[in-house]
């Protein structure tokens, strides 16, 4: 099989996501499948910023350790990874710098100043030496370039993108395939799509990781999707911005990480109580409090679960990849629509900020699904008694209808009220609500399952975990079941995806197993764990040798 | 189209069927009154339809005014009422949009998004039930409370010293700054009406009686004096601080009530009208944005 691993390194500020972005175009563009792991601190300038690129035949959705490839700006991004290297590894490094390097060095100082070009072009140099070491040829780059490079800089670029091709030598040839060029996206920027798929009008979120480049996707792209982006003061201020939009009848989505939606619980709990729809973006990333801004985790799966006071019904979903992200952002924000519940749409930062190929055939479109509109027969009550305990909406502004939504305990009508049938009838038609919408949700691939059903072993995990999981389920020959849904957890799609399980193994990005903690909850056995909470997804073969321990 | 009919119902329809539990006395009931009559005023003087209006309220006794009033309403949650009334109007730009607040709301809890709405020239009222204390907690001080205001949770007397919201607003940007006393009820509702139809923020501050913690009825009778032709320079920030300034919710010092400041500036939501405007295929925009990513 043709897969090569490519990894870039260098400083903050160096354009290292870009660069990365830059060689998973040179192999799409060969028809390769790209997965891309970027790995910074929160930093702006210095540090070391590092990307994974690999490309295969097949989709790939993780890493692995070993590289072919490494291109080093700097002597880290060399010492740190001397366990990448190995025999076959080529590596190239700007010799202005590096001291201690074997490989191509490439005097990126000199090559710059001489092509009178912006130190930022180094990395169009890094690009022409990887097609030389990889047999690429300069069209391939050149078209990358033109992609990528503002007009202005082009010319500058290809120059020097050219002194770096000259100054390497083949070493292997990645032939192109006989596939498809895809488009490599980002976990944002596919659940930002799939939101706008769904109905999406407006966006409001207040910047922080690993969701502020969802912010910035879909506010670039403001006029081009025709929706609103927003970002006020403080999270408190976003959820309540979408409730206010909801209310009065436009679409909204918002999006964070735990930190925010700290600051969103007491918003979430009145959207479960006033039954106004949003959805919610929530990147998880490691904490307690502050925790590790710029790395990952899936850590928050209980507190987006149990989040915001009292008792309502909520849509729990963690996509684990594009495909899946996209339609079931989409189907996430139809449902809290149709429910008039809050939809969380549960991401991290590996699946959030990683880069992968989209593949637009691999989707199954969620069905469509409406709200639910008042008639305009007899009396309007917000709150109107149904048997599946959805009332009909009516927006403010139509005529001879006064629309009232409430935090408060309420009547039919919306007005506050303490009485002891009022206030069981209210809880009760809540509760009915995520009954109907956990009926509905058995026709949706809420679990899914992968390789083979009678292996006598199964790899349990959810969201970002599943794409190392599934390629390491195949080097034992075991099975891999995820929940998709986490609320309302699935309970019969998951009985019958684990009839004949065998010997269960549970993988989470976490110290406590959250999944398992939840399964446990529902009264299954969740196996035995493999945890990792060291801010860092699984590799592949990472995980292969856990497994191996708990396999063997 | 017949302007009655577009009118719709006449004030004394405007009181819901819920049951009232202020206290008899309470402020809270002037301001229920004149923000009916001024909403009825306003259907049959500028043909708005009822349908067109909505309250929002935080938590705490003032809250309970959208309850009252048969109008659309989203009942929030405290300090929030501010954000949630941006979003409606930015999603419905025909609805005049009218937060009742507390003092101990939006002053204390909210504080942030009072200022930020101010900054950015949201297009909605905010009228301030400022009766310098907390009611529906039983009693403890507010941002507003005096120098050395002994409340339940401050038994010794506070020794901070209160802010002024006007002050605070001014400085952040608003753009219609009023003041009124609930005991003046008349010009209180006149207020209510240039503030409603004053497009971009305006904000109202009402000294409201709490008969129950906070009976300030003589020493606002005898303070309260309402500004007159040439007192206030409206359009001039400077005219407006000076006046705004006479008083400092402190001192004692003659309170004037009126609007200080009211001038015309671009309006928020309007920056972001166009993006939604239509009705446009966003699935097919999806699908381009996807064909055509590089």
């Amino acid at each position: 099989m043709s897969e090569y691993s490519v990894l870039i390194g260098g400083k903050a500020g160096e354009g290292i996501n870009t660069a990365g972005l830059s060689i998973a175009g040179l192999f799409s563009r060969l028809g390769y499948r790209i997965y891309m792991y970027f790995d910074y601190p929160s930093l702006i300038r210095g540090g070391h910023n590092f990307a994974i690129i690999r490309a295969s035949e097949k989709a790939v959705r993780a890493h692995r350790t070993p590289v072919d490839v490494l291109l080093a700006f700097d002597q880290k991004s060399i010492d740190n990874h001397r366990d990448r290297i190995h025999d076959g590894t080529t590596i190239i490094y700007d010799a202005s710098v590096v001291v201690r390097g074997e490989g191509y060095g490439l005097p990126l100082d000199e090559i710059v100043e001489e092509e009178g070009a912006p130190p930022i072009t180094k990395n169009s140099a890094m690009l022409g030496a990887l097609s030389r070491v990889a047999g690429i040829e300069p069209v391939i780059y050149e078209d990358v370039l033109h992609a990528s490079v503002p007009a202005k800089y082009l010319d500058a670029n290809l120059r020097v993108a050219r002194r770096g091709y000259d100054a390497a030598g083949r070493v292997f040839v990645a032939e192109a395939l006989d596939a498809p060029t895809l488009p490599v996206l980002t976990g944002n920027e596919a659940t930002g799509l799939g939101l706008v798929y769904g109905g999406l009008e407006s966006y409001v979120a207040y910047p922080m990781t690993p969701t502020s480049n969802l912010l910035h996707f879909l506010a670039r792209r403001a006029e081009d999707l025709s929706i609103k982006v927003l970002h006020p003061e403080n999270e408190i201020s976003v959820i309540l911005m979408a409730l206010g939009l909801a209310y009065a009848g436009e679409k909204a989505a918002v999006g964070t990480s735990g930190g925010g939606f700290c600051l969103m619980t007491e918003g979430l709990s009145l959207a479960g109580m006033s039954e106004i729809p949003v959805t919610i973006v929530m990147g998880q990333r490691p904490g307690p409090s502050t925790g590790m801004p710029t790395y990952t985790a899936q850590s928050d799966l209980h507190f987006v679960l149990n989040a915001g006071q009292g008792e309502f019904p909520r849509f729990v979903v963690a996509p684990g990849d594009l495909e899946e992200t996209y339609t079931w952002s989409a189907a996430a924000l139809m449902l809290s629509w149709k429910y008039q519940v809050p939809s969380i749409i549960l991401t991290d930062k590996t699946l959030a900020e990683g880069a992968f190929s989209f593949d637009p055939a691999e989707i199954t479109l969620p069905p469509d699904r409406e709200p639910v509109f008042w008639d305009g027969n007899g009396g309007y009550q917000r709150y109107a008694k149904t048997e599946d305990g959805v009332s009909p909406l009516a927006l403010p502004g139509r005529e001879g209808v006064v629309v009232k939504v409430s935090s408060y305990a309420h009547d039919e009508a919306g007005f506050t009220t303490e009485t002891v049938e009022g206030v069981r009838d209210l809880q009760e038609k809540m509760l009915a609500k995520g009954e109907s919408l956990e009926r509905e949700l058995m026709t949706y691939p809420a679990v899914k399952t992968y390789g083979p059903h009678d292996a006598g072993t199964t790899i349990i995990c959810w969201g970002s975990e599943k794409g190392a999981c599934i390629e390491a389920a195949e080097s034992f020959g075991a099975q891999v079941v995820q929940p998709v849904v986490l609320a309302p957890f699935p309970v019969r799609l998951w009985k019958e995806a684990m009839i004949g399980a065998g010997k269960v193994i549970c993988v989470e990005n976490n110290s406590t197993g959250q999944l398992a903690r939840l399964l446990r909850q529902q009264g299954f056995d969740p196996g035995r764990l493999i945890l990792k909470y060291d801010g860092r997804p699984f590799a592949v073969d990472e995980l292969e040798a856990r497994l191996e321990e708990v396999i063997a | 189209m017949n302007p009655k009919r577009l009118a719709g119902k006449p004030a004394g329809e405007l009181i819901s069927p819920a049951e009232n539990t202020w206290c008899p006395g309470c402020g809270n009931f002037s301001i229920q009154h004149m923000m009916k009559s001024a909403i009825a005023e306003l259907v049959e003087e500028e043909g708005i339809p009822i349908q067109n209006f909505v309250l929002l309220g935080g938590i705490g006794c003032h809250g309970k005014l959208v309850d009252y009033l048969n109008v659309n309403s989203f009942y929030g949650i405290h300090g929030r009422s501010i954000p949630a009334a941006t979003g409606i109007r930015l999603a419905n730009p025909d609805l005049r949009v009218i937060c009742h607040v507390g003092d101990g709301d939006i002053y204390a809890e909210g504080l942030d998004h009072l200022i930020f709405a101010a900054k950015r020239n949201s297009d909605i009222t905010v009228i301030v039930h400022d009766n310098r204390v907390y009611g529906l907690t039983t009693g403890q001080y507010t941002p507003t409370s005096p120098f050395g205001f002994r409340g339940r949770s401050t038994p010794g007397g506070i020794t901070e010293r209160p802010i002024n919201p006007l002050a605070v607003m001014l400085a952040s940007g608003a753009t219609h700054v009023a003041r009124g006393y609930t005991k003046k009820i008349r010009h209180l509702k006149d207020l209510f009406k240039e503030a409603i139809m004053h497009r971009g923020f305006s904000f109202v501050d009402v000294l409201q009686i709490c008969v129950t913690y906070c009976n300030l009825t003589d020493y606002y009778n005898e303070h309260t004096y309402e500004l007159q032709e040439g007192d206030v320079e409206t359009g001039r920030f400077e005219s407006a601080s000076r006046k705004i300034r006479e008083w400092d919710y402190n001192q004692d010092a003659p309170i004037a009530l009126g609007t200080f400041y009211s001038v015309k500036r671009p309006i928020y939501e309007e920056e972001f009208q166009a993006l939604t405007a239509g009705r446009p295929d966003r699935r097919a925009l999806v699908q381009k944005v996807i064909e055509e990513w590089r």
